[in-house]
């Protein structure tokens, strides 16, 4: 299989073109364009398509273990959902004293929880650069000691589905307690600012939105660079013929180890980003059905492509935001005859179907 | 019998020979109505003395406040409520006496002492009972308070006493007697006696000995030593209990499970609308109790849930699932697309609401084993029904023609089909079973949870996961796998917690499957290069 180069794959280019254009055109039209223009764009819809972004990010990164190494994780919303957490830690110590109780050293959940001092696991967090750190760390630690046993054992295929479920399911369970010192039901919310921005300021949500833009820019560069390498050939062939990759001397376990982290930390990055911009991090994010629809986005983008996934995430979502909006009771016919289509008839995604036609014209 | 209980009345009207019966027994009620507190006292023997028939129920009756006093002609009557006022009867041979208002009766009075009389006269009587389980519970009334004279009147019937269980309670009551008593050595004795009971007059009583620092130490000592054997007793029965949710969770899961064990485990087919089966199954409960008696109504939805979720599987491997065989992962997006349109279609059809799934009245209660262990019936019926379940379904794997090729089919497709067996039949028809089968574990879990659109949902990683950890293609596995994990959850929520056993739970099969892939009881051979 060859790879192709920049000329051969449009669909990368458009993706990388696409982003550009809302990186330039995004924060103009919402920042110095009138409110009462045609052209002005909402802060709203900012948020919105950042939300999209972020989505986007995760979906490059399921893609590249699961279009690249064959890993059909189904508890990618997991590293999301922690990448999320630690920055909602970060958030919420920026409270300080302005949340309902006023107290500065607690937030306010924990006050209502009657807790006398922060946890353990709670310090540090007031710190941005700390917070970063644990937005790679936790995610990536997490995704290498899992894979690590996981890859070791050799469990692949369906089974690794089903466990990396149950490792998103375990941690939907574990977050709802609110023991676990997150917050429970309600997880983390009512944030502030950001080092010092105020999070409501269209401003600083356009900020926001540039920089997931930036992320996905620079997540899909990353995921690229590494398929393309010498170690990513080397994945093509675990997820084609892992047995015969593994005969021919590779360690397939550390290959697959490596790009499940990556893949983690990215996600975990995705999950950063988003929080700020919904303003809430809370359980239901480790749900199982988050995870799967992650999945959908990429199916239906076209796996193995990258950008496809991308494109797919933007897809899926716009449609979700419309027809909930519209149609709520729709919307999960919609979903499920989504899946249902890809897999049967568009097996290769909407990449997958641009490719056909170019190559047939 | 009958000329037992005659000779025990003998006994017993020889035993209180009343002070004064100069006038018939049906006078002394209606005197009832006049007496003092004090000559009420005499006619209440009088009437226990009587050995008529309708002495019991007239004594139950004053106690409980029934017997009134109709206040036209000062007749004493035996009333129960009802719809306008209170329906009259004759005390003495419940004749029917019409009705009245509450205004115009006057209930007969009793004070405390009267009180203590009547319990004493009533279960003196009922130890008289012909019915086992009446003198028991006429024992079992003496637990918490006894006098000299009924502990006289209870070694006596003690003698008498044919059957076994009342005779334990009349020495259970004899020996809390003798443990109130003055006597040192008795005491000592009785606590002896009542070692490892699991009563829980017994255990209160125990306990106070224990405590009471006038005792002598011996006695003392020896109470604690009993209570600590009680004690003893009552971990061993919660151990039991513990166990016996365990059982029945355990069962929950191998309904939820099994089904899939037989689309997953023997055809490979990942399906996550399995869930939704069960959802399917519990709503048919639903649908049938619209139209059935809660009664009757389970009976009929156990093979209705079968063939709704039975066809729906069969018509979803038909229309699907037969052409992503040998693709696992499109299956599984393929169906979890079904499941999001199964729930999305129940939601429009009956409500995003939960639905209330009656139980039969043959369902509801519980047996009591001992004072300590009780056993909820509606538990105890779904562990029955899913072994019943398991049975049938290794017979039909075992011993019909489908089950033959069901096997030969999921062993060498190729060579069943060579050899005849239409192999997109069985496929269809199998996959229809197990869809089936989950049905009828969801009639069962509708008599369990919440009857909503999510119900399938909270099964799904749940039922895969004992299907992994049992070893895929292995019903046998299932079962202990689901039974295990049932035991193992509710014998730590006693220590972490229900939400936390499970995730140890969870975590544990995750890291299990990491030993050992194929779970507890791995395929060999041929089948699992396919």
């Amino acid at each position: 299989m060859s790879l192709p180069s920049w000329r051969r794959e449009p669909g990368g280019v458009a993706l990388l073109v696409v982003l550009g254009l809302l990186v330039l055109l995004v924060p103009l039209l919402n920042l110095a364009v009138p409110a009462d223009s045609a052209w002005h764009v909402s802060t709203y819809t900012v948020t919105v398509l950042g939300k999209y972004l972020c989505y986007a990010l995760a979906a490059v990164a399921l893609d590249l273990v699961w279009g690249y190494c064959g890993i059909l994780s189904l508890g990618h919303g997991a590293f999301f959902a922690l990448g999320g957490y630690a920055m909602g830690m970060y958030l919420m110590r920026q409270i300080g004293e302005r949340g309902v109780y006023g107290n500065p050293l607690l937030p306010d959940f924990m006050v209502f929880l009657n807790w006398q001092e922060l946890p353990w696991y709670w310090h540090g967090f007031d710190h941005f650069p700390f917070a970063l750190l644990m937005v790679v760390l936790v995610p990536g630690v997490l995704a290498f000691a899992f894979g690590y046993l996981a890859f070791r054992s050799r469990v692949s295929g369906v089974y690794l589905s089903i466990i990396t479920q149950a490792l998103t399911f375990a941690l939907m369970l574990a977050f709802f307690r609110n023991d676990m010192g997150f917050g429970g039901n309600n997880g983390l919310t009512d944030f502030k600012d950001l080092l010092g921005f105020d999070l409501q300021a269209p401003g600083t949500r356009a900020g926001l939105f540039v920089l997931s833009a930036l992320a996905l820019a620079g997540g899909y560069l990353v995921s690229r660079a590494v398929v393309r390498s010498r170690a990513g050939q080397v994945l093509i062939a675990v997820r084609d013929a892992e047995d015969r990759a593994r005969f021919l001397g590779y360690r397939v376990e550390y290959y697959k180890l490596a790009v499940f982290v990556l893949s983690a930390v990215l996600t975990g990055i995705a999950g950063a980003l988003y929080v700020p911009q919904v303003g809430i991090i809370n359980p239901s994010e480790f749900a199982p059905l988050n995870s799967i629809e992650m999945v959908v986005w990429v199916a239906l983008g076209g796996r193995g492509t990258l950008y496809g996934a991308a494109a797919g995430a933007g897809v899926v979502n716009y449609l979700k935001t419309l027809l909930t909006g519209a149609l709520p009771e729709v919307w999960l016919f919609f979903l499920g005859a989504l899946f249902m289509l890809v897999t049967v008839a568009l097996p290769l995604g909407l990449a997958g179907l641009l490719a056909r036609r170019r190559r047939v014209a | 019998m009958p000329a037992a209980v005659a000779a025990l009345f003998l006994v017993l009207c020889a035993l209180v020979q009343p002070a004064g019966a100069q006038q018939p027994p049906q006078a002394a009620v209606q005197a009832l109505a006049t007496a003092g507190f004090g000559a009420k006292a005499a006619l209440l023997e009088q009437i226990a003395d009587s050995g008529e028939p309708w002495a019991r129920p007239v004594l139950q009756a004053l106690l409980d406040g029934d017997l009134k006093m109709r206040k036209a002609d000062g007749q004493v009557v035996l009333t129960r409520p009802s719809a306008d006022g209170f329906a009259l009867y004759d005390p003495i041979d419940g004749q029917e006496l019409g009705q009245a208002g509450r205004f115009d009766l006057k209930r007969l009075a009793i004070n405390n002492a009267l009180r203590g009389q009547l319990r004493t006269l009533i279960a003196t009587l009922s130890l008289g009972d012909p019915d086992p389980a009446r003198r028991r519970a006429a024992v079992r009334a003496l637990y918490d308070e006894i006098d000299p004279a009924m502990v006289a009147r209870l070694r006596d019937r003690q003698a008498a006493e044919r059957d076994g269980d009342v005779r334990e309670a009349i020495d259970i009551a004899l020996a809390l007697a003798d443990l109130k008593s003055g006597d040192d050595a008795a005491r000592i004795a009785a606590a002896e006696h009542l070692s490892g009971s699991v009563e829980p007059d017994v255990r209160v009583a125990l306990a106070a000995v224990a405590q009471d620092t006038g005792q002598p130490d011996a006695v003392r000592a020896a109470a604690r030593r009993a209570r600590a054997s009680s004690d003893t007793w009552v971990s061993i029965y919660r151990g039991i209990e513990t166990a016996f949710f365990g059982m029945s969770l355990g069962s929950v899961l191998l309904l939820a499970s099994i089904g899939l064990a037989i689309s997953f485990g023997v055809m490979g087919v990942i399906n996550m609308a399995h869930g939704e089966f069960l959802m399917l199954g519990a709503y048919t409960t639903f649908v049938v109790q619209q139209w059935v008696p809660v009664n009757w109504s389970l009976p009929l939805a156990i093979p209705l849930a079968f063939l709704v979720a039975g066809a729906v599987g069969v018509l979803l491997e038909r229309c699907l699932i037969r052409f992503l065989y040998g693709r696992p992962l499109e299956t599984l997006l393929a169906t979890f697309g079904v499941s999001l349109i199964l729930q999305q279609a129940v939601r429009t059809v009956f409500s995003p609401l939960n639905r209330q799934v009656a139980t039969p009245d043959w369902m509801s209660g519980s047996v009591a084993l001992n004072p300590a262990l009780s056993l909820t019936l509606n538990r105890l019926y779904i562990v029955a029904f899913s072994l019943v379940v398991f049975a049938l379904l290794l017979a039909v794997l075992r011993y019909t023609r489908f089950g033959l090729e069901l096997r030969a089919v999921s062993q060498n497709r190729a060579m069943a089909r060579a050899l005849g067996v239409r192999s997109a039949r069985v496929d269809a028809l199998t996959f229809g079973l197990g869809a089936g089968v989950a049905g009828v574990g969801g009639v069962a879990l509708s008599q369990l949870t919440n009857v909503g659109p999510n119900l399938g949902q909270g099964y799904i990683v749940d039922a895969f996961l004992v299907v992994v950890f049992g070893g895929v293609g292995n019903l046998w596995g299932t079962f202990t796998a689901a039974l295990s994990l049932g035991v193992a959850n509710k014998l730590m929520e006693p220590w972490v917690g229900a939400v936390l056993a499970k995730i140890l739970v969870l975590v544990f099969i995750i890291l299990f499957i990491q030993r050992r892939p194929r779970g507890l009881f791995p395929q060999r051979g041929r089948a699992v290069e396919v």
